[in-house]
C-alpha cells in the first residue's frame, strides 16, 4: 500500500517537474493554453472537492474568483506579491464561510441559485464601491508578473489542490462528507456535524478558488467588474466537473482540459453562439454521462458490473 | 425490571408538537429506565415517528422537556444528541447505498467522541457484522443488500455507537415469520448487553415477547400506560386499534 503511494508520488512529481518546462519551449500561444488548462484544472476540482462529495451544485465559482481577481487590483502595487495572495487567500475564505454559514442550511436547488445571485451580489457591490468611493470605473493592474510566474504558480496551485484533496479524502472530515452525501439525516444522527463539515470545504475549495482569481489577474492590463466577475466561468467549471465526474478527486481533470480546448476553439470559432453551444454541451453531459467520464472508466474497469448509483446530476 | 435505579435514561415531560393546526404529540409523558424495552404502540398516524423525531433532534419541540441521562436535550442539534449516546433507525429503513456494510458501521462509530484507534474500530465492526448476521458481507455495497439485510445493516449502524438508548421505529416490520423470529431474538440479546430501547412496533407478538412496559398513543395522547400485558387487554386501548392494527396481528 505504502509501496504504491510512494510510487504514485514519484510519478506525480515527475510528472510535475515535465510539465514545469512548459515557459521553456519559448511558444506564448502555447503558454497561453497551459495557463488556460491549469486555471480550469485547478478550478473545476476545487468544485469538485465540496460538490462532489456532498452533492450541492454551487455557481460561486466565479464570485471567488472576482474576489481573487479585484484584491490584486486593489492591493497588487500596494503590498509585496506573496502578501496580496494571502490576503485575497484570506478574504475569500472570509467570505466563503459567510456565505457558507448562512446557505449551507439550504437544499439543492435553492443553493444553486443562491450561489447564482451571490456573484451578481459582489460585482454590484464592488462596482458600487468602485463608483462612490474609490470613484473609478477600471483599475490598471502594475504588477512585476510574467506569463510564465503565473503557469508556474498556478502548477504549484495545482499539486496543492490535489494533494489537499487526497489529504482530505483520506481523513474523519473526507468520510464525513461522503456521509452526507449519501444520507444528511443519517450523518446527523452518526454524529457528524454536518454543518461544519460542509462550511469548512466551502471554505477550502472556495480559498483555492480565490487564489486562482488572484494569481490569474496579472494576466489582464486592465481589470473592471465585469470581467473579474465573469459568470461564464462558474458555469464552464460545472460542465467541466460534470463532464469528468466530481465524485473522484481526479474526475474534473478529466472534464477540464478536453472542454478547455474546446471552449478555446469554439470562443473563438463561433464567438456569438458560444452561449447556446456551452448549454447544448450541459445538457448532452447530464444526459449521457450522468457520472462522468470518471464513472464511465469505472464502469468499464468492473466487469461483473454493481449498478453505480447516481449521483450529481445537478 | 427495576424501574427505580438511579437516573432514568429518558424522562419526557409535557412534550409538544403541531404541524399547522394538527397536534402530532400532544402533551407526552414518559420515563425508560435503565435496561427497559419500553413499547411506544398506536394506531397509524398517533404520533409515535413524531416523538422519535423529537427526542433524537431531527424535530424542534414546541415546547416540553427530553432528559437523556438527566441532560435536557430538547431542542439540541441531532448531532449533539447522538454524540450524547442516542442512536436510532428509521421507520423507512435508511442505509448508505454507495457504500459498502463496513463503511456504513464505520459512519455509526467514526463521529463519536471520544475517537477510536482504528485497530479497536475495525474489530468493533467485525464484532458487529457477525452479531447483527452479516458476516462475510463486509465489502458488499448496502445497495445490492435484501430488504432484511438492510434491516440489519442499519442496526449494526447504530449500535455502533455503544448507545445508551436505542430507538427502533418499526424496525421489525415487513419480515416474515423466520425473519421476525430472528429480529427478535437479535433485539432480546440486545437487552441482555444492558441496552435500553425505546420500540415502536405494530408487530404485538414482538411487543408481548420484548417490552418490559409499554404506552399507548392516539391522536398525539398518551392513552396507556404499564405492563404489557396490562396494556395490551386494556379496553381504551383496543377501541383505539379498532380501524387501525388489530391489537392481535
Ligand atoms: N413533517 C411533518 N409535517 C406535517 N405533518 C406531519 C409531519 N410528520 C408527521 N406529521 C403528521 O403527524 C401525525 C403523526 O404522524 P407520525 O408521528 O408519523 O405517526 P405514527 O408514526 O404514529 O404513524 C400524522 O397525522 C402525520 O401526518
Ligand atoms: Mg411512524
Amino acid at each position: 500500500m505504502s509501496a504504491r503511494i510512494a510510487g504514485f508520488g514519484a510519478t506525480a512529481l515527475a510528472a510535475l517537474a515535465l510539465l514545469a518546462l512548459v515557459p521553456r519551449l519559448g511558444n506564448a500561444y502555447y503558454l497561453a493554453l497551459a495557463i488556460s488548462l491549469l486555471q480550469y484544472t485547478v478550478l473545476a476540482t476545487a468544485w469538485g472537492m465540496f460538490s462532489g462529495p456532498t452533492r450541492y451544485v454551487s455557481l460561486a465559482t466565479t464570485a471567488f474568483f472576482g474576489v481573487g481577481a479585484y484584491t490584486v487590483a486593489v492591493l497588487g502595487e500596494i503590498l509585496p506579491w506573496p502578501l496580496v495572495l494571502l490576503t485575497a487567500a484570506a478574504l475569500g475564505a472570509i467570505v466563503a464561510g459567510i456565505v457558507g454559514l448562512s446557505t449551507l442550511r439550504l437544499s439543492g436547488v435553492y443553493f444553486v441559485i443562491f450561489t447564482f445571485g451571490l456573484t451578481e451580489l459582489i460585482r454590484q457591490l464592488v462596482v458600487w464601491f468602485e463608483v462612490n468611493k474609490s470613484r473609478v470605473l477600471g483599475r490598471y493592474v502594475f504588477v512585476n508578473i510574467t506569463q510564465a510566474d503565473i503557469y508556474w504558480q498556478l502548477l504549484v496551485l495545482t499539486a496543492a489542490v490535489f494533494l489537499l484533496g487526497w489529504l482530505i479524502a483520506r481523513s474523519r472530515l473526507g468520510f464525513a462528507l461522503r456521509v452526507i452525501g449519501e444520507d444528511e439525516t443519517v450523518a446527523k444522527h452518526c454524529g457528524i456535524n454536518t454543518t461544519f463539515a460542509k462550511v469548512a470545504l466551502f471554505t477550502i475549495s472556495a480559498t483555492v478558488m480565490t487564489l486562482v482569481g488572484a494569481i490569474m489577474a496579472p494576466r489582464w492590463t486592465y481589470i473592471e467588474p465585469s470581467i473579474a466577475f465573469n459568470s461564464m466561468i462558474s458555469f464552464q467549471v460545472l460542465i467541466m466537473a460534470l463532464l469528468g465526474g466530481a465524485h473522484r478527486l481526479w474526475g474534473p481533470v478529466l472534464g477540464a482540459v478536453p472542454l478547455t480546448l474546446l471552449f478555446e476553439l469554439l470562443s473563438a470559432r463561433f464567438p456569438n453562439t458560444f452561449t447556446i453551444i456551452l448549454g447544448c454541451i450541459f445538457l448532452l453531459i447530464v444526459y449521457m454521462l450522468p457520472r462522468g467520464v470518471a464513472g464511465l472508466f469505472e464502469k468499464l474497469s468492473t466487469t461483473a458490473g454493481g449498478k453505480p448509483t447516481q449521483r450529481v446530476a445537478a | 425490571m427495576s424501574q427505580d435505579s438511579g437516573t432514568p435514561v429518558l424522562t419526557i415531560s409535557g412534550l409538544r408538537r403541531a404541524f399547522g393546526g394538527l397536534v402530532a404529540v400532544n402533551d407526552l409523558d414518559f420515563t425508560v429506565a435503565q435496561g427497559e424495552i419500553m413499547g411506544l404502540l398506536g394506531p397509524n398516524g398517533s404520533g409515535k415517528t413524531t416523538a422519535l423525531n423529537l427526542i433524537s433532534g431531527v424535530l424542534r419541540p414546541d415546547a416540553g422537556t427530553i432528559r437523556l441521562m438527566g441532560q435536557n436535550i430538547a431542542g439540541l442539534a441531532s448531532y449533539r444528541i447522538a454524540r450524547l449516546g442516542l442512536a436510532r433507525t428509521f421507520q423507512l429503513v435508511r442505509v448508505l447505498d454507495g457504500m459498502d456494510c463496513r463503511e456504513n458501521i464505520k459512519a455509526g462509530l467514526a463521529f463519536q467522541r471520544p475517537h477510536l484507534p482504528a485497530s479497536e474500530a475495525e474489530l468493533r465492526i467485525d464484532t458487529l457484522l457477525d452479531r447483527v448476521g452479516l458476516a462475510g458481507h463486509d465489502r458488499r455495497p448496502a445497495a445490492d443488500l435484501t430488504y432484511i439485510d438492510r434491516k440489519r445493516l442499519e442496526l449494526a449502524r447504530a449500535l455502533a455507537a455503544k448507545p445508551r438508548l436505542l430507538l427502533l421505529d418499526e424496525w421489525l416490520a415487513g419480515l416474515n415469520p423466520s425473519e421476525l423470529a430472528i429480529g427478535i431474538d437479535l433485539i432480546r440479546a440486545l437487552r441482555a448487553d444492558g441496552i435500553t430501547i425505546v420500540l415502536v412496533e405494530h408487530v404485538m407478538s414482538a411487543v408481548r415477547a420484548l417490552c418490559d412496559r409499554c404506552i399507548v398513543m392516539s391522536s398525539g395522547r398518551k392513552i396507556a400506560e404499564g405492563a404489557t400485558a396490562d396494556v395490551l387487554s386494556d379496553a381504551a386501548v383496543v377501541k383505539a386499534y379498532l380501524g387501525g392494527v388489530a391489537v392481535d396481528a
